[in-house]
């Protein structure tokens, strides 16, 4: 019945060391992925440089799609067109209206989240399987309009752009230029997940009523989350823009949300850098199948079942929950 | 005058039911209230019609000298409301230090940071430390919540209500469930609450009702039945029918 001591001992008040960063482990796979990366290009063939390009790029997104999917809960399904508005504004600008690629990397940004902004505020109400449709069919409209405004878009046909700027005109030295901007990316939302705002997240995950009844206000933060994803998602889509000098409505499609869920999935929801291993997993593997058959939706489709029946955590989280069993 | 809650002829209903019926109820500034009643008969109900979780069908809710009636939750805690879940509610996935860091940081500015560090600084640090230590749950920091045990996971939802230092707190069942050595501690901690705190606090052991409170109020069938303090709670004959008695049956 000792009352308690009003204040705790100094080593009670210690910050968990784990709490502070992370483990040495985990920093070694890091280098080594980022090594990999690095090094890969000198000596790959350019066609497979300009893979690795895509691979980095589409990480990106995967990892826009993991702050919601697997940091705050919610599934979404619109980040391919989120993506896309950004990739259709770069190459818009720069083609049709003779811009400068930079400004136009700054404006497809600005128009990815000023979509990803309207479409939170239309969605964040939602969750489950609710939120996974309202956004699908939030995507699909920015298909239909990618379709159909053919003055604008060059519907079916697309648009070709003009975006790379010269300097990084061979795919080697624009494999690097990516690699600079990913990597940096990555430390910016590696950053966000782990700040107070990042906990916020996780909290709404694990209980909303909770966090309401602790004076979060919960809206708030949702479309603040949903807003900043869909920022990285168009940094994702001006990348892919000066990569492909191309955008037609499939780059705003079903199909690339879909993907880029699948690739955070495949690496690991709530995992962030598992979106690399994602990333390369499925791009990889769509550059191997179609070598040998044009079924690569039914590959992908395949895929997808034995990763949610085999390891629903997917390829990072199922690492570290192996590496966790093993040090018990 | 220092009512500090109000409740004025709050009803909730539910399609048909009224799980809460025409309540009125007054605690004033630092009193500690025990709300009674057998199962179903509108305590939690009440509760989350006190904290916004549902709205009042009608009547009003006015706390601290405001009516926050319409106000929504967060809003609510933001003026001085905490509470805790009879259903455990706290974010499995987290640790025990990580649970603690939103509790504090749910009414501080500092919950939009974005790319700052995650750690609190040294006054919050002392505060989510001191009410771990009270709840003793200080040497489980770093374990996630979902592998504590029953108990632990219980004294947590206490160390989270308390670290926000609230103006009123509202406990529901605390001790239910929970082994004679940690209702001791739950005990503990309402005993160790500061003197200026008001406390609503929804139990079914009249043993820690009659050491704690100033006064009980005893709810059936979502209706106020009688307001009495402890002493007397036991001897009233309305009590008995509807709640000892029901305890019987289910006995
Ligand atoms: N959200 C809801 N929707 C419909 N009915 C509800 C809802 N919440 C509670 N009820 C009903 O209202 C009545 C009162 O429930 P409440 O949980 O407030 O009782 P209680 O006094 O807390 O009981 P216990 O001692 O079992 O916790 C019950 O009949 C319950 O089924
Ligand atoms: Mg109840």
């Amino acid at each position: 019945m000792a009352s308690p001591a009003p204040n705790p001992a100094p080593d009670s008040t210690a910050l968990p060391a784990r709490d502070t960063g992370m483990s040495r482990l985990a920093m070694g796979a890091i280098a080594l992925g980022a090594l990999a990366f690095a090094v890969l290009p000198l000596i790959l063939p350019t066609y497979q440089v300009s893979i690795l390009t895509e691979v980095l790029i589409f990480a990106v997104l995967a990892m826009a799609v993991d702050i919601l999917a697997g940091y705050t809960g919610r599934t979404p399904l619109c980040h391919g067109a989120i993506f896309g508005v950004s990739t259709y504004v770069v190459v818009y600008w720069t083609s049709q209206m003779g811009g400068s690629p930079y400004v136009g990397v700054g404006l497809g940004i600005a128009a990815a989240t000023f979509v990803a902004a309207i479409f939170a505020l239309l969605a964040i109400r939602t969750s489950g399987v609710y939120f996974l449709l309202l956004t699908l069919a939030l995507g699909m409209i920015v298909w239909g309009v990618c379709l159909r405004w053919t003055s604008v878009t060059g519907g079916e046909n697309g648009l070709r752009g003009a975006v790379r700027p010269a300097a990084l005109a061979d795919g080697f030295s624009f494999y690097y230029a990516v690699f600079a901007a990913v990597a940096v990316v990555a430390f910016v939302m590696w950053r966000f997940v782990r700040s107070p705002f990042g906990l916020t997240l996780r909290g709404i995950r694990d209980s909303e009523s909770r966090m309401r009844s602790l004076g979060y206000n919960v809206p708030a933060h949702l479309f603040l989350a949903f807003t900043i994803s869909g920022f990285f998602a168009g940094i994702a889509g001006a990348l892919y823009a000066m990569f492909n000098d191309f955008v037609s409505p499939s780059t705003v499609g079903l199909s690339q949300s879909v993907e880029g869920l699948l690739m955070a999935i495949t690496g690991g929801i709530g995992t962030l850098f598992g979106a690399f291993i994602g990333s390369f997993a499925i791009i990889g593997l769509e550059n191997l199948v179609s070598l040998y058959t044009e079924r690569w939706q039914s590959v992908l489709g395949a895929m997808f079942v034995l990763i949610m029946i085999f390891a629903p955590e997917g390829i990072l989280g199922r690492i570290r929950s192996f590496v966790a069993q093993r040090r018990r | 005058m220092t009512d500090f809650l109000q409740l004025d002829s709050v009803t909730v209903q539910f399609g048909a039911l009224r799980a809460v019926d025409d309540v009125s109820i007054r605690v004033r500034e630092g009193e500690r209230r025990a709300i009674i009643g057998p199962n179903g008969a509108g305590k939690t109900t009440l509760f989350n019609a006190i904290t916004g979780v549902v709205a009042a069908t009608s009547g009003q809710v006015i706390f601290a000298g405001k009516d926050v009636t319409r106000a929504p939750v967060h809003v609510r805690a933001r003026r001085g409301m905490s509470r805790t879940f009879q259903i455990t509610n706290l974010f499995p996935n987290l640790t025990v230090a990580e649970n603690m860091r939103l509790a504090v940081r749910g009414l501080s500015p500092r919950k939009f940071s974005f790319f700052g560090t995650d750690a609190l600084d040294a006054e919050e640090t002392r505060r989510a430390g001191a009410a771990l230590e009270i709840s003793r749950l200080h040497t489980r920091r770093d374990a996630a919540v979902k592998e504590l045990s029953y108990g632990e996971q219980r004294q947590l939802e206490m160390a989270m209500a308390l670290v926000a230092q609230p103006k009123l707190l509202l406990l529901d069942e605390p001790a239910a469930g929970l082994s004679p050595a940690e209702r001791v501690i739950v005990s503990d901690i309402i005993r160790a609450l500061p003197r200026d705190l008001t406390l609503v606090l929804i139990e079914h052991d009249m043993d820690l009702i009659l050491s704690l409170v100033d006064y009980v109020t005893c709810l059936n069938n979502g209706k106020l039945l009688v307001e009495a303090p402890p002493s007397e709670i036991r001897g009233n004959s309305d009590v008995q029918d509807v709640y000892l008695g029901k305890a019987r049956h289910n006995a």
